[in-house]
């Protein structure tokens, strides 16, 4: 047996548990420096978490969505630099492997993912554009077997650190804006100019720094299927869910410190409930309803996959937009329970109660992927979808 | 109907480019309709044949093309006249 497959042998909860291990030791070193998460990377890798969703005949082990969640939810109670730069990989992958199936490069890139533990970022955002991901001012330009592309990136979170970068643009020169195509760039095939520093409230260790990203490769690097339809079927709803877990991890660690603190105040005054109980106890019961949020949208979109008419369904959408909405917003008044049960020891840096990270790293929540933009979307498709009033359906 | 779905799509479609020069089957995403516009363009369709696009319809493929809108049209006029 090799050391690798001996690794696999293993369950994936338990090979993220020992990644987030390492990865909690430097989640405050990784947050004052606003640096890479190199070490939780590099423990996810050593554990070879980065393939996992990825067809075994490639070199995958063929993990669902809802597992992927699982070690995202892991990682996010310990370090959530870590975990979200995780869960924005796990949404290239999932792209990849489920919308270039029969493109011998994309499958032999797969394989190589799967044997070196590649790390893959991605390239939507634009200058003038700004966070829409289905619009691109950008044309991938054609010549012969070569395809050429400049992008003004606002931002590529971990772009300096990634082995490849996954980047949307126009089909062609002459295309409208939403008519776009993903393509597929490896580190030596790209420069990158950086044009802004990522210096953030929170999420200080995702690196999302902007760059002038100028690129040359061969044109079969381009993904076969238009990203119109990788957007509206995979990315949207694996972002919104992958997202949804790790939000989920950092407000359940937010929790369990609460929790923690309660104790010991209980411990200290025996036969006396702790002023901080009766908030911890509405805390348990928000943290729940995240979980259920995103439980339930995993369960839908693992009912959905691989039906196209059920990916593409308003409904879907609408479903998937509500977990964004819902976890994003909830997680912030879950934390600042916390903050309110551990007061000034919540409040402080460095102690075992400290909540300042976990309600920065919060605080992107809402933004990435604007909720106002979500809400504005799902608004508009709720002037003619009908609301399902059932309750198990 | 298919002039119809035309003179509603330039309407509401905010498409980048004259309605007249979209062929029948060229998808309507590609050629720039977004899905603001393609609700707008719907509530549109409800209004003109006073009818109300069933859930199984409301998907991306019921409004990809004119015909596609024309088909998903004709079931809904055929259903509601059963």
């Amino acid at each position: 047996m090799t050391a690798a497959s001996k690794i696999t042998a293993m369950g994936l909860s338990d090979r993220a548990k020992r990644a987030a291990k390492v990865a909690a030791e430097f989640a405050d070193q990784v947050d004052i420096e606003g640096r890479f998460p190199a070490e939780g990377m590099e423990a996810l890798k050593a554990e070879r978490l980065m393939g996992i969703m990825i067809r075994p005949e490639l070199g995958g082990e063929d993990a669902n969505l809802t597992e992927v969640a699982d070690v995202c939810a892991i990682l996010g109670q310990s370090c959530a630099a870590t975990a979200m730069t995780y869960a924005m990989h796990q949404i290239q992958i999932a792209s990849l492997s489920d919308y270039a199936v029969g493109s011998a490069w994309h499958e032999a890139f797969l394989t190589r993912i799967c044997d070196e533990q590649l790390l893959i970022a991605s390239a939507t955002s634009e200058a003038g554009i700004g966070g829409n991901l289905r619009n691109s001012l950008c044309a991938i330009e054609i010549e012969g077997d070569t395809a050429r592309l400049t992008k003004d990136a606002t931002v590529i979170s971990y772009g300096a650190n990634a082995d490849a970068i996954m980047v949307t643009s126009r089909r062609h020169p002459d295309a409208a804006h939403s008519d776009q195509v993903a393509t597929v760039f490896l580190k030596d095939q790209y420069t990158l100019d950086q044009t802004s520093v990522w210096d953030t409230l929170g999420m200080r260790g995702t690196c999302s720094d902007g760059y002038i990203f100028k690129a040359e490769a061969p044109k079969e690097q381009i993904l076969p299927r238009p990203f119109a339809e990788i957007a509206a079927q995979s990315m949207l709803a694996v972002s919104h869910l992958l997202w949804g877990a790790l939000w989920y991890g950092i407000a359940a660690d937010a929790v369990a410190r609460g929790q923690s603190f309660v104790k010991a105040a209980a411990r200290k005054s025996p036969g006396q409930v702790p002023p901080g109980a009766l908030r911890l106890a509405e805390a348990s019961s928000l943290l729940q309803q995240v979980k259920a949020n995103v439980v339930a949208g995993l369960k839908q979109f693992q009912t959905c996959k691989g039906d196209s008419d059920a990916l593409n369904a308003m409904s879907f959408a609408v479903a998937m937009n509500n977990v964004k909405v819902g976890t994003s917003q909830t997680i912030l008044t879950i934390i600042n329970h916390c903050m309110l049960i551990c007061g000034i020891a919540g409040y402080n840096n460095g102690t075992p109660y400290s909540l300042g990270r976990h309600l920065r790293d919060a605080h992107s929540a809402q933004l990435m992927i604007s909720n106002d933009r979500i809400l504005g979307n799902t608004s508009t498709m709720l002037l003619v979808n009908k609301q399902d009033t059932s309750l198990l359906g | 109907m298919k002039q119809t779905i035309r003179t509603l799509l330039g309407n509401h479609g905010n498409l980048p480019i004259a309605i007249e020069d979209v062929a029948d089957g060229a998808d309507l995403y590609d050629t720039g309709l977004s899905s603001f516009a393609s609700v707008q363009v719907m509530l549109a369709l409800e209004e003109e044949f006073d009818i109300e696009f069933p859930e199984h319809l409301l998907n991306r493929k019921s409004f990809s093309s004119i015909e596609a809108i024309e088909a998903a049209l004709s079931e809904i006029l055929k259903e509601q006249a059963a």
